[in-house]
């Protein structure tokens, strides 16, 4: 691990101004993906600015029947809420799949959006990854790509977004709050929060330089069912394939794409009467394969259908 | 960096490179061995410790970040005199072969029983928001996050199940 200095911060203003003004500073919360990488030296913060014990943890009711819940609390602690167990079946769905309950314990609201891919050639320093070393090229197009994006993915990357959680939050039609340097706070829909690779797949967020997520804001719960399904290679603590977030009528997929995907071509297609399974071959349409990765169109137009189909009770 | 960590009961004060994890600085700096480093990236569980009453993998985590925490170690939950139950458990059921994951399957295993007390509901869990019965099912998905490679799974299984009755 490379050296780097280390400051507790006093209040979210603190920490986006020090995230600002510092050289190589980074925020560190749970720090369960963050020090990984940093073991491996694909991370290189020369300073962290602890954000983990800022009093922004709390899952509140909001005046509009839903519920804002802060940055700094746990995945576990999400996930085991009795109002998001009852209300949002969907998000404790989709946290219990993730990770381990000791990752769980320690990982964050806001780190786990911010969390990075897991693909082999951006862990493997000796091989090109343009995430990691911009223009280095893409090891995975020719390479190990069997769970690479199928969706929205650039000939300068192919990786997915891991997250399990941010699928259920995006079919939850979540939002994000931030606290930015300037003293600015700003609030905008979680699925404009991350990037499609494009020509810069180093550029994940459309965040600013030192801006902190301080809440992601769920708006009261859609009417109809919720599901979350996720297919991975062992049945228990192994990345995910592919997974869908079904919420009413609102559709997300995970692990297909740079960023948790909005399937808004099959909600529209749901809208208009189509069954799930046309609506599923609608938002993959536009999907493509690389190599061997060809597998996961199909497997998630199947999950996709049987999870809107379940959301809906018809099976 | 100063860090002030209360380790089993003691409150440890240590003198930090930041880049220290909670888990060097049990094993290097305060000789607590007992908590195993195994992939030292949060994979395997062979470094759990209970950090205020909740397991992490103290490999992923820095020292420094716990400073005014309470951390529980293997050689905190019983002696060699007075065993957990857990670890008894563990004895009585031959829940090992090399011994190596141990530990942290033994601190991981207190930690479920806490969580499927306190309704904390898992990837096993059918009904969200009703109480958890402590089926093999759950068992084994709650304790995914700790491998063990001798594959003494079935026994672990059956220890869990003993101290959760000789605790109750």
């Amino acid at each position: 691990m490379r050296p780097f200095t280390y400051e507790r911060a006093r209040d979210p203003q603190a920490a986006v101004k020090a995230a600002a003004e510092t050289p190589g500073a980074r925020f560190l919360a749970g720090g369960t993906n963050l020090l990984d990488l940093m073991k491996l030296e694909i991370e290189r913060p020369q300073h962290l600015i602890d954000v983990g014990r800022l009093p922004l943890g709390q899952v509140e009711e909001t005046p509009e029947g839903g519920l804002r819940i802060g940055s700094m609390a746990s995945n576990t602690a999400l996930a085991a809420d009795a109002r998001v167990r009852s209300r949002y079946p969907v998000l404790t769905q989709a946290i219990v799949a993730g990770g381990s309950p000791q990752l769980r314990n320690k990982a964050t609201t806001g780190g786990n959006l911010l969390q990075r891919t897991r693909c082999a050639y951006f862990y493997d320093t000796s091989k090109p990854c343009n995430k990691r070393e911009p223009g280095s090229g893409c090891g995975a197009l020719e390479g190990l790509n069997r769970n690479a994006a199928i969706l929205g993915a650039s000939h300068a990357c192919i990786a997915t977004h891991p997250s399990d959680m941010a699928v259920a939050l995006v079919a939850l039609d979540a939002r994000v709050e931030t606290l930015a340097p300037d003293g600015d706070a700003r609030e905008f829909p979680l699925m404009e929060l991350h990037r499609l690779p494009g020509e810069t797949p180093e550029v994940e967020t459309h965040l600013i330089r030192g801006e902190l997520i301080t809440a992601v804001v769920l708006p009261p719960p859609p009417e109809g069912g919720q599901v979350y399904r996720k297919v991975r290679d062992r049945a228990s603590y192994a990345a995910g394939l592919a997974s869908v977030a079904v919420a009413g009528g609102r559709v997300a997929l995970g692990m297909v794409a740079h960023k948790p995907w909005r399937a808004a071509e099959a909600e529209a297609a749901l809208a208009g009467g189509a069954s799930p399974e046309a609506a599923m071959d609608a938002e993959l349409a536009s999907a493509s394969e690389t190599g061997r990765n060809g597998f996961k169109i199909t497997l998630t137009a199947r999950l996709g259908a049987a999870a809107i189909a379940e959301a809906k009770g018809t099976r | 960096m100063k860090t002030t960590i209360t380790v089993n009961g003691a409150a440890r004060t240590l003198d930090l490179d930041p880049r220290t994890t909670l888990l060097d600085a049990l094993r290097e700096h305060l000789r607590l061995t007992g908590s195993k480093k195994g992939c030292d990236h949060g994979q395997c569980g062979a470094c759990t410790v209970l950090v205020n009453g909740l397991r992490i993998n103290a490999c992923l985590s820095l020292a420094v970040m716990h400073d005014g925490d309470e951390v529980t170690t293997i050689e905190g939950l019983g002696s060699p005199e007075k065993l957990h139950p857990m670890q008894q458990a563990f004895l009585t059921e031959d829940a090992f072969q090399c011994g190596y994951c141990t530990p942290g399957q033994i601190c991981s295993a207190v930690a479920l029983l806490g969580e499927v007390e306190a309704g904390w509901p898992s990837q096993a869990t059918q009904d969200l928001t009703g109480k958890v019965a402590l089926t093999d099912e759950e068992i084994r998905e709650r304790m995914s996050g700790n491998i063990c490679r001798c594959s003494a799974y079935p026994q672990i299984v059956a220890a869990i199940k003993r101290a959760a009755g000789a605790l109750a």
